[in-house]
Protein backbone atom coordinates (compact mmCIF):
# COMPACT_ATOMS: atom_id res chain seq x y z
CA UNK A 1 0.00 0.00 0.00
CA UNK A 2 2.82 2.33 0.88
CA UNK A 3 4.45 1.36 -2.37
CA UNK A 4 1.36 2.34 -4.37
CA UNK A 5 1.11 5.58 -2.45
CA UNK A 6 4.74 6.29 -3.28
CA UNK A 7 4.15 5.61 -6.97
CA UNK A 8 1.11 7.90 -6.96
CA UNK A 9 3.03 10.63 -5.15
CA UNK A 10 5.88 10.40 -7.64
CA UNK A 11 3.47 10.66 -10.55
CA UNK A 12 1.86 13.68 -8.94
CA UNK A 13 5.26 15.22 -8.32
CA UNK A 14 6.14 14.75 -12.00
CA UNK A 15 2.91 16.37 -13.12
CA UNK A 16 2.80 19.55 -11.08
CA UNK A 17 5.16 22.48 -11.14
CA UNK A 18 5.64 25.80 -12.90
CA UNK A 19 4.65 23.96 -16.07
CA UNK A 20 1.92 21.39 -15.61
CA UNK A 21 2.38 18.23 -17.56
CA UNK A 22 -0.76 16.23 -18.29
CA UNK A 23 -0.65 12.62 -17.07
CA UNK A 24 -0.98 11.34 -20.63
CA UNK A 25 2.34 12.92 -21.54
CA UNK A 26 4.06 11.42 -18.47
CA UNK A 27 2.92 7.97 -19.51
CA UNK A 28 4.06 8.67 -23.07
CA UNK A 29 7.37 9.97 -21.81
CA UNK A 30 8.03 6.91 -19.68
CA UNK A 31 7.19 4.75 -22.69
CA UNK A 32 9.55 6.79 -24.87
CA UNK A 33 6.83 8.01 -27.19
CA UNK A 34 6.90 11.68 -26.38
CA UNK A 35 7.51 13.97 -29.35
CA UNK A 36 7.42 17.28 -27.49
CA UNK A 37 11.02 18.25 -26.79
CA UNK A 38 10.40 20.91 -24.13
CA UNK A 39 8.15 18.69 -22.05
CA UNK A 40 10.68 15.92 -22.42
CA UNK A 41 13.47 18.09 -21.09
CA UNK A 42 11.43 19.30 -18.13
CA UNK A 43 10.36 15.76 -17.39
CA UNK A 44 13.67 13.93 -17.72
CA UNK A 45 16.18 16.73 -17.23
CA UNK A 46 14.64 18.35 -14.17
CA UNK A 47 11.64 16.72 -12.58
CA UNK A 48 12.40 13.01 -12.80
CA UNK A 49 15.87 13.23 -11.25
CA UNK A 50 14.52 15.57 -8.59
CA UNK A 51 11.67 13.24 -7.71
CA UNK A 52 14.02 10.26 -7.65
CA UNK A 53 16.53 12.08 -5.45
CA UNK A 54 13.72 13.14 -3.11
CA UNK A 55 12.56 9.54 -2.80
CA UNK A 56 16.05 8.15 -2.31
CA UNK A 57 17.11 10.81 0.19
CA UNK A 58 13.85 10.40 2.10
CA UNK A 59 14.38 6.65 2.30
CA UNK A 60 18.03 7.08 3.34
CA UNK A 61 17.11 9.57 6.08
CA UNK A 62 14.30 7.39 7.42
CA UNK A 63 16.51 4.28 7.42
CA UNK A 64 19.36 6.06 9.17
CA UNK A 65 16.87 7.37 11.71
CA UNK A 66 15.57 3.87 12.37
CA UNK A 67 19.12 2.56 12.67
CA UNK A 68 19.97 5.31 15.19
CA UNK A 69 16.88 4.63 17.26
CA UNK A 70 17.73 0.95 17.43
CA UNK A 71 21.43 1.55 18.05
CA UNK A 72 20.73 3.82 21.01
CA UNK A 73 17.59 1.98 22.07
CA UNK A 74 15.95 5.36 22.15
CA UNK A 75 12.92 6.10 19.99
CA UNK A 76 13.88 9.77 19.89
CA UNK A 77 17.36 9.35 18.44
CA UNK A 78 18.26 10.40 14.92
CA UNK A 79 21.49 10.59 12.88
CA UNK A 80 22.01 14.16 14.01
CA UNK A 81 22.56 13.04 17.62
CA UNK A 82 25.84 11.40 16.65
CA UNK A 83 26.85 14.51 14.76
CA UNK A 84 26.78 12.97 11.27
CA UNK A 85 24.49 15.56 9.72
CA UNK A 86 26.39 18.50 11.15
CA UNK A 87 29.69 16.97 10.15
CA UNK A 88 28.47 16.45 6.60
CA UNK A 89 27.08 19.99 6.40
CA UNK A 90 30.36 21.32 7.74
CA UNK A 91 32.27 19.38 5.09
CA UNK A 92 30.00 20.67 2.35
CA UNK A 93 30.27 24.28 3.45
CA UNK A 94 34.04 23.98 3.74
CA UNK A 95 33.99 22.63 0.20
CA UNK A 96 32.02 25.61 -1.07
CA UNK A 97 34.47 28.02 0.56
CA UNK A 98 37.54 26.17 -0.60
CA UNK A 99 36.42 26.06 -4.18
CA UNK A 100 35.59 29.78 -3.92
CA UNK A 101 38.97 30.78 -2.48
CA UNK A 102 41.36 28.60 -4.34
CA UNK A 103 40.41 26.52 -7.28
CA UNK A 104 36.97 26.26 -8.71
CA UNK A 105 36.71 22.51 -8.94
CA UNK A 106 33.00 22.87 -8.58
CA UNK A 107 30.14 21.13 -7.04
CA UNK A 108 31.74 17.68 -6.82
CA UNK A 109 34.19 18.84 -4.15
CA UNK A 110 31.40 19.82 -1.80
CA UNK A 111 29.72 16.50 -2.25
CA UNK A 112 32.90 14.59 -1.58
CA UNK A 113 33.86 16.74 1.41
CA UNK A 114 30.39 16.42 2.79
CA UNK A 115 30.47 12.64 2.73
CA UNK A 116 33.98 12.77 4.17
CA UNK A 117 32.85 15.19 6.89
CA UNK A 118 30.04 12.89 7.96
CA UNK A 119 32.29 9.82 8.06
CA UNK A 120 35.14 11.57 9.88
CA UNK A 121 32.80 12.94 12.53
CA UNK A 122 31.28 9.50 13.08
CA UNK A 123 34.71 7.92 13.40
CA UNK A 124 35.75 10.64 15.85
CA UNK A 125 32.58 10.28 17.92
CA UNK A 126 33.04 6.52 18.00
CA UNK A 127 36.65 6.73 19.16
CA UNK A 128 35.82 9.28 21.85
CA UNK A 129 32.60 7.62 22.89
CA UNK A 130 33.44 3.95 23.10
CA UNK A 131 35.49 4.30 26.25
CA UNK A 132 32.38 4.79 28.33
CA UNK A 133 30.94 1.98 30.41
CA UNK A 134 27.66 1.99 28.52
CA UNK A 135 27.87 2.02 24.76
CA UNK A 136 25.08 4.53 24.23
CA UNK A 137 25.66 7.22 26.82
CA UNK A 138 29.25 8.22 26.13
CA UNK A 139 28.64 8.04 22.39
CA UNK A 140 25.60 10.30 22.59
CA UNK A 141 27.44 12.84 24.68
CA UNK A 142 30.45 12.84 22.35
CA UNK A 143 28.07 13.16 19.40
CA UNK A 144 26.25 16.13 20.87
CA UNK A 145 29.52 17.89 21.69
CA UNK A 146 30.99 17.35 18.24
CA UNK A 147 27.73 18.29 16.52
CA UNK A 148 27.76 21.58 18.44
CA UNK A 149 31.39 22.16 17.47
CA UNK A 150 30.67 21.50 13.79
CA UNK A 151 27.66 23.76 13.67
CA UNK A 152 29.61 26.53 15.42
CA UNK A 153 32.40 26.22 12.85
CA UNK A 154 29.83 26.17 10.05
CA UNK A 155 28.24 29.34 11.35
CA UNK A 156 31.66 30.94 11.65
CA UNK A 157 32.26 30.18 7.99
CA UNK A 158 29.14 32.13 7.07
CA UNK A 159 31.17 35.25 7.90
CA UNK A 160 33.77 34.26 5.37
CA UNK A 161 31.24 33.36 2.78
CA UNK A 162 30.76 36.63 0.92
CA UNK A 163 29.10 36.07 -2.39
CA UNK A 164 28.90 32.33 -1.76
CA UNK A 165 26.44 32.83 1.09
CA UNK A 166 23.58 31.67 -1.08
CA UNK A 167 25.04 28.26 -1.79
CA UNK A 168 26.09 27.79 1.83
CA UNK A 169 22.60 28.50 3.02
CA UNK A 170 21.51 25.68 0.72
CA UNK A 171 23.38 23.12 2.84
CA UNK A 172 22.02 24.48 6.08
CA UNK A 173 18.40 24.66 5.06
CA UNK A 174 18.22 21.63 2.87
CA UNK A 175 16.78 21.71 -0.60
CA UNK A 176 16.48 19.61 -3.70
CA UNK A 177 16.55 22.24 -6.43
CA UNK A 178 20.07 21.27 -7.47
CA UNK A 179 19.15 17.61 -7.83
CA UNK A 180 20.47 16.01 -10.99
CA UNK A 181 21.13 12.57 -12.43
CA UNK A 182 24.59 12.36 -10.89
CA UNK A 183 22.95 12.67 -7.45
CA UNK A 184 20.61 9.83 -8.32
CA UNK A 185 23.56 7.56 -9.11
CA UNK A 186 25.32 8.60 -5.91
CA UNK A 187 22.42 8.09 -3.51
CA UNK A 188 20.73 5.07 -5.10
CA UNK A 189 23.43 2.45 -4.41
CA UNK A 190 23.94 3.59 -0.81
CA UNK A 191 20.22 3.69 -0.06
CA UNK A 192 19.56 0.27 -1.55
CA UNK A 193 22.62 -1.13 0.19
CA UNK A 194 21.36 0.26 3.51
CA UNK A 195 17.90 -1.13 2.92
CA UNK A 196 19.21 -4.58 2.06
CA UNK A 197 21.58 -4.62 5.03
CA UNK A 198 18.88 -3.65 7.49
CA UNK A 199 16.46 -6.22 6.11
CA UNK A 200 19.13 -8.90 6.43
CA UNK A 201 19.96 -7.78 9.98
CA UNK A 202 16.36 -7.37 11.07
CA UNK A 203 16.34 -10.23 13.61
CA UNK A 204 19.64 -8.99 15.02
CA UNK A 205 18.16 -5.51 15.30
CA UNK A 206 15.24 -6.90 17.30
CA UNK A 207 17.57 -8.62 19.75
CA UNK A 208 19.76 -5.50 19.96
CA UNK A 209 16.84 -3.71 21.64
CA UNK A 210 17.33 -5.98 24.66
CA UNK A 211 20.59 -4.28 25.53
CA UNK A 212 24.15 -5.50 25.89
CA UNK A 213 23.82 -8.37 28.33
CA UNK A 214 20.57 -9.95 27.26
CA UNK A 215 21.56 -9.66 23.59
CA UNK A 216 24.73 -11.54 24.33
CA UNK A 217 22.85 -14.15 26.34
CA UNK A 218 20.80 -14.78 23.20
CA UNK A 219 23.92 -15.20 21.10
CA UNK A 220 24.15 -11.83 19.34
CA UNK A 221 27.55 -10.22 18.94
CA UNK A 222 26.16 -6.79 19.80
CA UNK A 223 29.37 -4.73 19.62
CA UNK A 224 29.92 -5.93 16.05
CA UNK A 225 26.35 -5.02 15.06
CA UNK A 226 26.76 -1.62 16.73
CA UNK A 227 29.90 -0.87 14.72
CA UNK A 228 28.18 -1.91 11.49
CA UNK A 229 25.13 0.20 12.27
CA UNK A 230 27.29 3.19 13.02
CA UNK A 231 29.02 2.90 9.64
CA UNK A 232 25.66 2.47 7.94
CA UNK A 233 24.13 5.51 9.66
CA UNK A 234 27.17 7.57 8.73
CA UNK A 235 27.01 6.49 5.08
CA UNK A 236 23.27 7.01 4.67
CA UNK A 237 23.10 10.33 6.48
CA UNK A 238 26.19 11.91 5.00
CA UNK A 239 25.33 10.90 1.43
CA UNK A 240 21.83 12.28 1.96
CA UNK A 241 23.20 15.57 3.29
CA UNK A 242 25.75 15.75 0.48
CA UNK A 243 23.04 16.01 -2.17
CA UNK A 244 20.26 17.77 -0.32
CA UNK A 245 21.68 19.64 2.64
CA UNK A 246 20.34 19.09 6.14
CA UNK A 247 16.72 17.97 5.99
CA UNK A 248 15.45 17.38 9.48
CA UNK A 249 12.69 15.39 11.11
CA UNK A 250 12.25 12.70 8.45
CA UNK A 251 14.75 10.44 10.19
CA UNK A 252 13.10 11.13 13.50
CA UNK A 253 9.44 10.89 12.65
CA UNK A 254 9.01 8.26 9.93
CA UNK A 255 10.27 5.26 11.92
CA UNK A 256 8.36 6.46 14.94
CA UNK A 257 5.07 6.82 13.07
CA UNK A 258 5.41 3.46 11.36
CA UNK A 259 6.28 1.74 14.62
CA UNK A 260 2.85 2.78 15.86
CA UNK A 261 1.32 0.98 12.88
CA UNK A 262 3.47 -2.08 12.26
CA UNK A 263 4.91 -2.66 15.72
CA UNK A 264 8.59 -2.64 16.53
CA UNK A 265 9.60 -5.92 14.85
CA UNK A 266 12.25 -4.86 12.33
CA UNK A 267 11.20 -7.61 9.95
CA UNK A 268 7.99 -5.64 9.42
CA UNK A 269 9.40 -2.18 10.01
CA UNK A 270 12.44 -1.69 7.77
CA UNK A 271 10.85 -1.71 4.32
CA UNK A 272 7.83 0.44 5.29
CA UNK A 273 10.23 2.91 6.90
CA UNK A 274 12.18 3.28 3.66
CA UNK A 275 8.99 3.65 1.60
CA UNK A 276 7.44 6.03 4.13
CA UNK A 277 10.53 8.23 4.17
CA UNK A 278 10.53 8.34 0.36
CA UNK A 279 6.84 9.14 0.24
CA UNK A 280 7.10 11.89 2.82
CA UNK A 281 10.02 13.66 1.19
CA UNK A 282 8.53 13.42 -2.34
CA UNK A 283 5.33 14.99 -1.04
CA UNK A 284 7.16 17.58 1.03
CA UNK A 285 9.35 18.57 -1.90
CA UNK A 286 6.39 18.80 -4.25
CA UNK A 287 4.59 21.02 -1.76
CA UNK A 288 7.73 23.06 -1.16
CA UNK A 289 8.15 23.91 -4.84
CA UNK A 290 4.48 24.45 -5.72
CA UNK A 291 2.85 26.13 -2.72
CA UNK A 292 4.65 29.44 -3.18
CA UNK A 293 5.23 29.00 -6.92
CA UNK A 294 7.16 30.42 -8.73
CA UNK A 295 9.26 30.86 -5.57
CA UNK A 296 10.38 27.81 -3.66
CA UNK A 297 10.31 27.08 0.06
CA UNK A 298 13.47 25.15 0.98
CA UNK A 299 12.22 21.66 1.75
CA UNK A 300 14.30 21.53 4.96
CA UNK A 301 12.32 24.43 6.32
CA UNK A 302 9.13 22.79 5.13
CA UNK A 303 9.83 19.46 6.87
CA UNK A 304 10.89 21.24 10.05
CA UNK A 305 7.80 23.44 10.15
CA UNK A 306 5.46 20.52 9.54
CA UNK A 307 7.59 17.95 11.37
CA UNK A 308 8.07 19.76 14.67
CA UNK A 309 4.35 19.81 15.56
CA UNK A 310 4.00 16.13 14.61
CA UNK A 311 6.98 15.32 16.75
CA UNK A 312 5.58 17.23 19.72
CA UNK A 313 2.28 15.44 19.24
CA UNK A 314 4.10 12.08 19.33
CA UNK A 315 5.88 13.15 22.52
CA UNK A 316 2.54 13.93 24.13
CA UNK A 317 1.18 10.59 23.04
CA UNK A 318 4.05 8.56 24.47
CA UNK A 319 2.97 6.33 27.27
CA UNK A 320 4.35 7.44 30.62
CA UNK A 321 5.68 3.91 31.25
CA UNK A 322 7.55 3.82 27.96
CA UNK A 323 10.16 6.43 28.60
CA UNK A 324 13.81 5.71 29.20
CA UNK B 1 25.16 -32.63 30.36
CA UNK B 2 26.93 -31.59 33.55
CA UNK B 3 28.67 -28.33 34.28
CA UNK B 4 32.13 -28.25 35.77
CA UNK B 5 33.87 -25.18 37.10
CA UNK B 6 37.63 -25.46 37.64
CA UNK B 7 39.64 -22.98 39.72
CA UNK B 8 37.72 -19.97 38.51
CA UNK B 9 39.29 -16.60 39.29
CA UNK B 10 37.71 -13.38 38.15
CA UNK B 11 38.34 -9.68 38.74
CA UNK B 12 36.74 -6.69 37.08
CA UNK B 13 39.08 -4.11 35.62
CA UNK B 14 39.33 -2.29 38.93
CA UNK B 15 41.34 -5.20 40.26
CA UNK B 16 39.67 -6.53 43.41
CA UNK B 17 39.08 -10.23 42.89
CA UNK B 18 35.38 -11.11 42.79
CA UNK B 19 35.80 -14.86 42.42
CA UNK B 20 38.63 -16.67 44.14
CA UNK B 21 39.47 -20.17 43.05
CA UNK B 22 35.91 -21.44 42.71
CA UNK B 23 35.57 -25.11 41.77
CA UNK B 24 32.15 -26.76 41.45
CA UNK B 25 30.40 -29.76 39.98
CA UNK B 26 26.90 -28.86 38.83
CA UNK B 27 24.86 -31.89 37.87
CA UNK B 28 21.88 -32.11 35.58
CA UNK B 29 18.51 -33.18 36.88
CA UNK B 30 18.58 -31.10 40.04
CA UNK B 31 18.25 -27.47 41.03
CA UNK B 32 21.50 -25.91 42.19
CA UNK B 33 21.10 -22.78 44.30
CA UNK B 34 23.79 -20.15 44.76
CA UNK B 35 23.40 -18.48 48.16
CA UNK B 36 25.39 -15.70 49.73
CA UNK B 37 25.28 -12.08 50.81
CA UNK B 38 25.28 -9.12 48.43
CA UNK B 39 28.58 -8.84 46.59
CA UNK B 40 29.67 -12.37 47.46
CA UNK B 41 30.11 -13.20 43.77
CA UNK B 42 26.93 -15.18 42.98
CA UNK B 43 25.88 -13.20 39.92
CA UNK B 44 29.46 -12.89 38.66
CA UNK B 45 29.81 -16.67 38.88
CA UNK B 46 26.58 -17.03 36.92
CA UNK B 47 27.87 -14.71 34.19
CA UNK B 48 31.09 -16.71 33.95
CA UNK B 49 29.04 -19.87 33.43
CA UNK B 50 27.68 -18.67 30.08
CA UNK B 51 30.86 -17.00 28.99
CA UNK B 52 29.53 -13.46 29.09
CA UNK B 53 32.32 -12.74 31.55
CA UNK B 54 35.74 -14.21 30.79
CA UNK B 55 37.57 -15.47 33.89
CA UNK B 56 41.24 -14.52 34.16
CA UNK B 57 42.06 -18.01 35.35
CA UNK B 58 40.27 -21.33 35.35
CA UNK B 59 37.80 -23.03 33.07
CA UNK B 60 34.12 -23.73 32.69
CA UNK B 61 33.16 -27.01 31.06
CA UNK B 62 29.73 -27.57 29.55
CA UNK B 63 29.77 -31.33 29.23
CA UNK B 64 33.03 -31.92 27.38
CA UNK B 65 33.12 -28.47 25.75
CA UNK B 66 35.25 -25.66 27.06
CA UNK B 67 33.04 -22.58 27.41
CA UNK B 68 35.84 -20.30 26.20
CA UNK B 69 35.83 -21.98 22.77
CA UNK B 70 32.10 -21.55 22.04
CA UNK B 71 30.73 -18.73 19.88
CA UNK B 72 27.98 -16.61 21.47
CA UNK B 73 25.44 -18.33 19.26
CA UNK B 74 26.55 -21.85 20.17
CA UNK B 75 26.49 -20.78 23.79
CA UNK B 76 22.95 -19.41 23.50
CA UNK B 77 21.76 -22.76 22.19
CA UNK B 78 23.25 -24.50 25.23
CA UNK B 79 22.59 -21.97 27.98
CA UNK B 80 19.53 -19.79 28.61
CA UNK B 81 19.79 -16.94 31.09
CA UNK B 82 17.03 -15.24 33.03
CA UNK B 83 18.69 -11.96 33.85
CA UNK B 84 17.72 -8.95 35.87
CA UNK B 85 18.52 -6.27 33.36
CA UNK B 86 15.99 -6.44 30.57
CA UNK B 87 15.13 -2.84 29.67
CA UNK B 88 11.66 -1.82 30.68
CA UNK B 89 11.15 0.32 27.59
CA UNK B 90 11.00 -2.53 25.06
CA UNK B 91 8.49 -1.65 22.34
CA UNK B 92 7.51 -5.30 21.81
CA UNK B 93 4.47 -7.29 22.88
CA UNK B 94 5.00 -10.05 25.44
CA UNK B 95 4.73 -12.70 22.73
CA UNK B 96 7.34 -10.91 20.61
CA UNK B 97 9.68 -10.82 23.61
CA UNK B 98 9.27 -14.55 24.12
CA UNK B 99 9.89 -15.13 20.41
CA UNK B 100 13.25 -13.38 20.78
CA UNK B 101 14.21 -16.53 22.67
CA UNK B 102 14.10 -18.37 19.35
CA UNK B 103 16.83 -16.07 17.99
CA UNK B 104 19.77 -18.49 18.41
CA UNK B 105 17.83 -21.13 16.47
CA UNK B 106 16.81 -18.99 13.50
CA UNK B 107 18.51 -17.60 10.44
CA UNK B 108 18.97 -13.93 9.55
CA UNK B 109 15.77 -12.15 8.60
CA UNK B 110 13.41 -15.12 8.32
CA UNK B 111 9.98 -14.81 9.89
CA UNK B 112 8.99 -16.81 12.96
CA UNK B 113 7.65 -20.19 11.92
CA UNK B 114 4.20 -21.27 13.11
CA UNK B 115 5.96 -23.84 15.34
CA UNK B 116 8.01 -21.05 16.91
CA UNK B 117 4.86 -19.05 17.63
CA UNK B 118 3.06 -22.09 19.03
CA UNK B 119 6.01 -22.95 21.22
CA UNK B 120 6.33 -19.38 22.47
CA UNK B 121 2.65 -19.38 23.44
CA UNK B 122 3.18 -22.67 25.27
CA UNK B 123 6.06 -21.12 27.21
CA UNK B 124 3.84 -18.21 28.22
CA UNK B 125 1.16 -20.66 29.32
CA UNK B 126 3.62 -22.51 31.52
CA UNK B 127 4.15 -19.23 33.34
CA UNK B 128 0.47 -18.54 33.70
CA UNK B 129 0.97 -15.61 31.33
CA UNK B 130 -0.97 -16.61 28.21
CA UNK B 131 -3.31 -13.66 28.67
CA UNK B 132 -0.37 -11.26 28.48
CA UNK B 133 0.76 -12.30 25.01
CA UNK B 134 -0.62 -9.33 23.07
CA UNK B 135 0.10 -6.75 25.76
CA UNK B 136 3.00 -4.35 25.30
CA UNK B 137 5.96 -5.34 27.44
CA UNK B 138 6.49 -1.87 28.84
CA UNK B 139 2.92 -1.74 30.10
CA UNK B 140 3.29 -4.87 32.23
CA UNK B 141 3.88 -4.85 35.96
CA UNK B 142 7.27 -5.91 37.33
CA UNK B 143 6.06 -9.40 38.16
CA UNK B 144 4.39 -9.88 34.79
CA UNK B 145 7.56 -8.76 33.03
CA UNK B 146 9.59 -11.23 35.07
CA UNK B 147 7.33 -14.10 34.00
CA UNK B 148 7.64 -13.06 30.36
CA UNK B 149 11.45 -13.04 30.67
CA UNK B 150 11.39 -16.54 32.16
CA UNK B 151 9.16 -17.64 29.29
CA UNK B 152 11.71 -16.23 26.86
CA UNK B 153 14.43 -18.32 28.50
CA UNK B 154 12.20 -21.42 28.21
CA UNK B 155 11.69 -20.65 24.52
CA UNK B 156 15.46 -20.91 24.06
CA UNK B 157 15.14 -24.68 24.70
CA UNK B 158 18.63 -24.88 26.14
CA UNK B 159 19.84 -27.81 28.27
CA UNK B 160 21.24 -25.37 30.84
CA UNK B 161 19.21 -22.65 32.54
CA UNK B 162 20.82 -19.94 34.63
CA UNK B 163 18.37 -17.95 36.73
CA UNK B 164 19.54 -14.73 38.34
CA UNK B 165 17.14 -14.17 41.21
CA UNK B 166 14.13 -15.17 39.14
CA UNK B 167 11.69 -14.71 42.01
CA UNK B 168 12.32 -11.07 42.68
CA UNK B 169 9.30 -8.85 41.93
CA UNK B 170 6.98 -11.84 42.21
CA UNK B 171 4.21 -12.33 44.70
CA UNK B 172 4.30 -15.49 46.79
CA UNK B 173 1.95 -17.48 44.56
CA UNK B 174 4.02 -16.79 41.47
CA UNK B 175 7.25 -17.33 43.39
CA UNK B 176 6.06 -20.80 44.27
CA UNK B 177 4.99 -21.47 40.71
CA UNK B 178 8.36 -20.35 39.47
CA UNK B 179 10.26 -22.60 41.85
CA UNK B 180 8.04 -25.52 40.87
CA UNK B 181 8.78 -24.73 37.25
CA UNK B 182 12.52 -24.74 37.98
CA UNK B 183 12.07 -28.11 39.60
CA UNK B 184 10.16 -29.44 36.62
CA UNK B 185 12.87 -28.14 34.29
CA UNK B 186 15.50 -29.98 36.30
CA UNK B 187 13.37 -33.12 36.35
CA UNK B 188 13.35 -33.02 32.54
CA UNK B 189 17.11 -33.47 32.74
CA UNK B 190 18.29 -29.86 32.52
CA UNK B 191 20.98 -28.19 34.50
CA UNK B 192 19.26 -25.47 36.53
CA UNK B 193 21.35 -22.96 38.46
CA UNK B 194 19.59 -20.27 40.48
CA UNK B 195 21.00 -17.28 42.27
CA UNK B 196 18.82 -17.15 45.38
CA UNK B 197 18.34 -14.09 47.48
CA UNK B 198 15.79 -15.35 49.90
CA UNK B 199 16.16 -18.05 52.50
CA UNK B 200 12.47 -18.42 53.19
CA UNK B 201 11.21 -20.29 50.13
CA UNK B 202 14.11 -21.04 47.83
CA UNK B 203 15.85 -23.65 50.03
CA UNK B 204 12.82 -25.91 49.78
CA UNK B 205 13.19 -26.14 46.01
CA UNK B 206 16.96 -26.32 45.85
CA UNK B 207 18.47 -29.80 45.77
CA UNK B 208 22.07 -28.74 45.89
CA UNK B 209 23.21 -25.57 47.60
CA UNK B 210 26.41 -23.60 47.14
CA UNK B 211 27.16 -20.99 49.77
CA UNK B 212 29.43 -18.13 48.81
CA UNK B 213 31.32 -15.59 50.81
CA UNK B 214 33.79 -13.00 49.52
CA UNK B 215 34.23 -14.74 46.19
CA UNK B 216 34.76 -18.25 47.49
CA UNK B 217 32.31 -21.12 47.40
CA UNK B 218 33.01 -22.27 50.92
CA UNK B 219 30.29 -24.88 51.25
CA UNK B 220 28.53 -27.07 48.72
CA UNK B 221 26.30 -30.09 49.13
CA UNK B 222 22.77 -31.02 50.09
CA UNK B 223 20.72 -27.98 51.00
CA UNK B 224 19.97 -28.97 54.60
CA UNK B 225 23.63 -29.60 55.32
CA UNK B 226 24.97 -26.51 53.64
CA UNK B 227 22.44 -24.08 55.09
CA UNK B 228 23.19 -25.03 58.71
CA UNK B 229 23.26 -22.29 61.36
CA UNK B 230 27.05 -22.20 61.51
CA UNK B 231 27.42 -21.72 57.72
CA UNK B 232 24.58 -19.18 57.57
CA UNK B 233 26.13 -17.11 60.29
CA UNK B 234 29.46 -17.24 58.46
CA UNK B 235 27.91 -16.20 55.14
CA UNK B 236 25.41 -13.57 56.30
CA UNK B 237 26.62 -12.58 59.80
CA UNK B 238 23.08 -13.29 61.03
CA UNK B 239 22.05 -15.94 63.52
CA UNK B 240 19.33 -17.99 61.96
CA UNK B 241 18.11 -21.54 61.74
CA UNK B 242 16.25 -23.22 58.90
CA UNK B 243 13.96 -26.05 60.00
CA UNK B 244 12.60 -28.77 57.77
CA UNK B 245 9.80 -30.33 59.82
CA UNK B 246 8.72 -32.30 56.74
CA UNK B 247 9.93 -32.95 53.25
CA UNK B 248 7.80 -30.18 51.78
CA UNK B 249 7.67 -27.53 54.45
CA UNK B 250 10.16 -25.12 55.87
CA UNK B 251 10.37 -22.55 58.65
CA UNK B 252 12.99 -20.02 59.49
CA UNK B 253 13.81 -18.81 62.94
CA UNK B 254 15.82 -15.71 63.62
CA UNK B 255 17.15 -14.90 67.06
CA UNK B 256 18.14 -11.61 68.64
CA UNK B 257 17.53 -9.78 65.41
CA UNK B 258 16.91 -6.40 67.01
CA UNK B 259 20.18 -6.26 68.89
CA UNK B 260 23.41 -5.19 67.25
CA UNK B 261 26.38 -7.41 67.96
Amino acid sequence: MLFLALMAAMALALAVGSVSIPPVNIVRGVLGQLNDDVTGRILFGARLPRVLVAGLVGAALALSGLASQTLFRNPLASPSVIGVSNGAAFGAVAGVLLSARFINVGYGVSTALSVAGGLVVTALVFMLGRRGRYFGHALLLAGIAIAALCSALTTAMLYLAGERLQSIVFWLMGGLWLANWRDVWLVAPITFFGLAAMIIWSRDLNVALLGERSARDLGLDLPRLQRRLLVLIALLASVAVSVSGVIGFIGLIVPHLLRLITGADHRRLVLPTALGGALLLVLADTAARTLASPAEIPVGIFTAVTGAPVFLWLLQKRRPAGGP
Amino acid sequence: MNLRVENLNFAYRSGTPVLRDVSLEIAEGRVTGLFGSNGSGKSTLLRCLNGSLRPQLGRVWLGDRDAATLTPREMARLVAVVSQDTPVSLPFTALEVVLLGRYPHGELWQADSPEDVRFARECLERLDAADLSERLFDQLSGGERQRVIVARALAQQAPVMLWDEPASHLDIKHQLELFRLAHAQAAEGRVVVMVCHDLFLAPLFVDHAVLMRAGSAFAAGSTAEVLCPANLSRAFSVNMTLNWPADDSISVSLKNIKSID
